[in-house]
């Protein structure tokens, strides 16, 4: 039988206090979405430098001098674009192994352990991003 | 019996479409962060090596899919954000076809940067 269920206003963000690990899990699946987005249409405006970059002549681009090469060169010599990519791994793979644990959820898979595998996400999160560290920071000095 | 759970409207079109996505965006996204960060590096990417991937039809596709739903998942995941927020009436409707005007310049921008490294005419 379906029953009505008063939640109460789940989105008054002022009751963090009484959240429990679900209501962090919702929290933390729905900030990565938003940063995830917001990177997305970053990234394109970023890779469009390709537009231009076709133009130029196949020498500038053999040598490397095309401007799509020296935007990402570029970026990728500063060390805050190397640590915003690690802060942006972290935010995908929590967003991934939530996302998972959202899907198995909705499949009737593990809601009796919907808080361990919520924090089994968080740590699996931080195991992933601090070994991913060496490769992502790799030639940044 | 347990009840249900969950932010979205079960059983809707966008409901489905939503998870779909997700399933196929596990995939690839982790496919593109592997490729393009621990096979390849950061510090490597050359408007030659980006051509060179996306010249090949089977990459090309899976580019242009990934970006199709990584759009549509963003994008409609924002407006469930919103609208679980409480956005209705007026706002919810100009709201909701900025977005889709955001996703088609997105979906564009993209295209186009891909045929560009594809060496296809259009762009």
């Amino acid at each position: 039988m379906s029953q009505s269920y008063n939640r109460g206003l789940i989105e008054d963000f002022s009751r963090w206090r009484e959240f429990e690990a679900g209501m962090w899990a919702w929290i933390f699946h729905k900030f990565t979405g938003w940063v995830l987005i917001g990177y997305l249409f970053t990234h394109i405006a970023v890779l469009s430098t390709g537009i231009p970059a076709a133009g130029a002549g196949e020498a500038a681009i053999m040598a490397g001098e095309d401007v799509y090469t020296q935007t990402i060169v570029s970026l990728e010599s500063l060390l805050l674009v190397r640590l915003l990519e690690v802060g942006l791994l972290a935010v995908a793979v929590f967003h991934m192994l939530n996302g998972t644990r959202l899907l198995l959820v909705d499949l009737g898979v593990g809601l009796d352990a919907q808080d361990k595998s919520f924090y089994a996400s968080l740590i699996l999160t931080g195991a992933i991003t601090v070994a991913s560290v060496p490769t992502f920071i790799a030639g940044a000095f | 019996m347990a009840e249900r759970y969950s932010s979205f409207q079960s059983g809707g079109r966008m409901w489905l479409l939503q998870r779909i996505t997700a399933a196929f965006l596990l995939v690839v996204l982790a496919f593109h962060f592997f490729l393009l960060h621990f096979v390849h590096h950061a510090d490597e990417v050359s408007f030659l090596a980006s051509s060179a991937r996306m010249e090949q039809i089977s990459y090309y596709s899976l580019m242009i899919l990934f970006l199709v739903t990584a759009t549509f998942h963003g994008v409609n995941g924002v407006y469930n954000a919103l609208v679980n927020q409480g956005l209705t009436g007026t706002k919810r409707t100009v709201i909701k076809w900025t977005l889709v005007a955001a996703s088609a310049v997105l979906i564009l921008q993209g295209v186009r940067t891909a045929n560009a490294w594809a060496g296809i005419g259009l762009y």
